[in-house]
């Protein structure tokens, strides 16, 4: 029974979308590490930042705090740091559908310091060309840097490895 | 855990905060649009790591003082940062050559403190330390662009240079109210970085083309509470909606 009423949890809260990348969920993003039903009965969701100052945060929690309420669940949101998270965690599913989305997902592993560079070659997400130029290491997200497509000229966001 | 280290947490959270105040000035203002991307991103970097450390030195505290409380909530002779990080602006050399240093020390700093024997700390320094990384990469190349670039660009650098020599020492003078999280293997023995630290610069500024600062006196005096004149300005605007309205919320 609570390992059923957990799945349920999971689902629900999983399904919350990113604010800033509404493409993919929490879930794809690895944000939501898990949902647990403890003792008491609630509904308790382990939840990691991004960055140390992703503004997102808070607006995260409480989108899946305001999700497990409408399951029926009693919430508990816990931020959880270690271990920290990096670009790894996002699923596969979910850099399919950053790239649908026209970010360009990470580029090999995190511990890469030459994809945290963006030193290697980074694909277009629309013409899948590898003959792109950065353009600003920052850009309209602490998450993503901003590139230039030199194939079809377009620019893009590209999800930073880090 | 031990209160008896609350102190340094707190002054290496208003490092943190301070400066990602400063940093926050830039806001519309940077003379390229990467760079009014770049400085505020760099900005929500550094408050976010202040929020961390702000929250945690409450809890091991254990007064009741969460994160607002400890940023908005106290007078000036109460902030402990670094005179560094509330020095003005001045112009985008000058904010390049001080978050460039800022960044490389820190850099140096986290990759410690992720060994660290406190468990919580070593987590925000996980994540801290690739921020930390990043910032310092960024920074350098304006360094080396603006030393190696025009007259005028190369003017403002070495003028920066001179600026901020007096307030880099200050990095490397021990906290007392560290010693104890020292001894523990909790925060790092901060005169050890200083070797590293100098040969970043060393090397950066050889590529910059810019000459390492003279050895002058090192101001110090903010991990006592003895800041610039600049500082009671600074806080006069980071406090005013919490001053004017004790614990507002949006």
């Amino acid at each position: 029974m609570v390992e059923f009423q957990a799945r349920r949890a999971w689902e629900a809260a999983a399904a919350v979308l990113d604010p800033e990348v509404p493409a993919v969920t929490v879930a794809d993003l690895g944000i939501l590490r898990a949902v647990d039903i403890d003792d008491q009965g609630r509904a308790v969701a382990q939840v990691t930042p991004t960055y140390s100052g992703c503004p997102a945060v808070l607006a995260i929690e409480l989108a899946i705090e305001a999700a497990l309420l409408q399951a029926g669940f009693d919430p508990v949101i816990e931020r959880v740091l270690a271990p920290a998270w990096t670009t790894d965690w996002i699923t596969e599913e979910g850099r399919e559908k950053l790239s649908a989305y026209g970010i360009a997902p990470p580029v090999g592993g995190s511990a890469s310091k030459r994809a945290l560079f963006g030193e290697i070659a980074v694909a277009c997400p629309r013409c899948a060309s590898v003959d792109t130029s950065k353009l600003s290491e920052f850009g309209s997200t602490a998450c993503k840097a901003q590139y230039r497509c030199n194939a079809c000229h377009e620019p893009f966001d590209y999800f930073k490895c880090i | 855990m031990s209160t008896a280290w609350v102190a340094a947490l707190i002054g290496l959270a208003d490092d943190h905060l301070i400066l990602g105040h400063r940093l926050s000035e830039w806001c519309g203002h940077a003379p390229m649009l990467e760079e009014d991307l770049a400085m505020p991103n760099i900005a929500l970097d550094l408050i976010g790591q202040a929020r961390g450390l702000y929250t945690y030195a409450g809890e091991l505290e254990g007064a009741g003082r969460d994160e607002d409380a400890l940023a908005f909530g106290r007078l000036e002779r109460a902030y402990r940062n670094l005179l560094i990080c509330e020095l003005p602006n001045g112009d985008f050399a000058q904010t390049m050559l001080r978050q460039f240093y800022f960044a490389s020390f820190m850099h140096l700093f986290w990759q410690k403190v992720e060994r660290s024997t406190d468990t919580t700390l070593a987590a925000i320094a996980a994540k801290a330390v690739k921020e930390a990384q990043y910032h310092r990469r960024h920074c350098a190349e304006w360094v080396v662009r603006l030393g190696d670039g025009t007259d005028e660009s190369a003017r403002r650098m070495h003028e920066a240079v001179t600026l901020l020599a007096p307030y880099t020492g200050e990095f490397f003078i021990a906290d007392p109210e560290a010693s104890g999280a020292v001894a523990a293997g909790v925060l790092p023995q901060i005169q050890t970085l200083q070797p590293a630290w100098q040969a970043d610069v060393e090397q950066v500024f050889a590529a910059a083309k810019l000459a390492l600062p003279q050895a002058v006196y090192a101001q110090k005096g903010g991990r006592r509470g003895l800041h610039t004149e600049a500082m009671g300005h600074l806080l006069a605007q980071l406090q005013f909606m919490q001053r004017s309205f004790p614990d507002m919320t949006w």
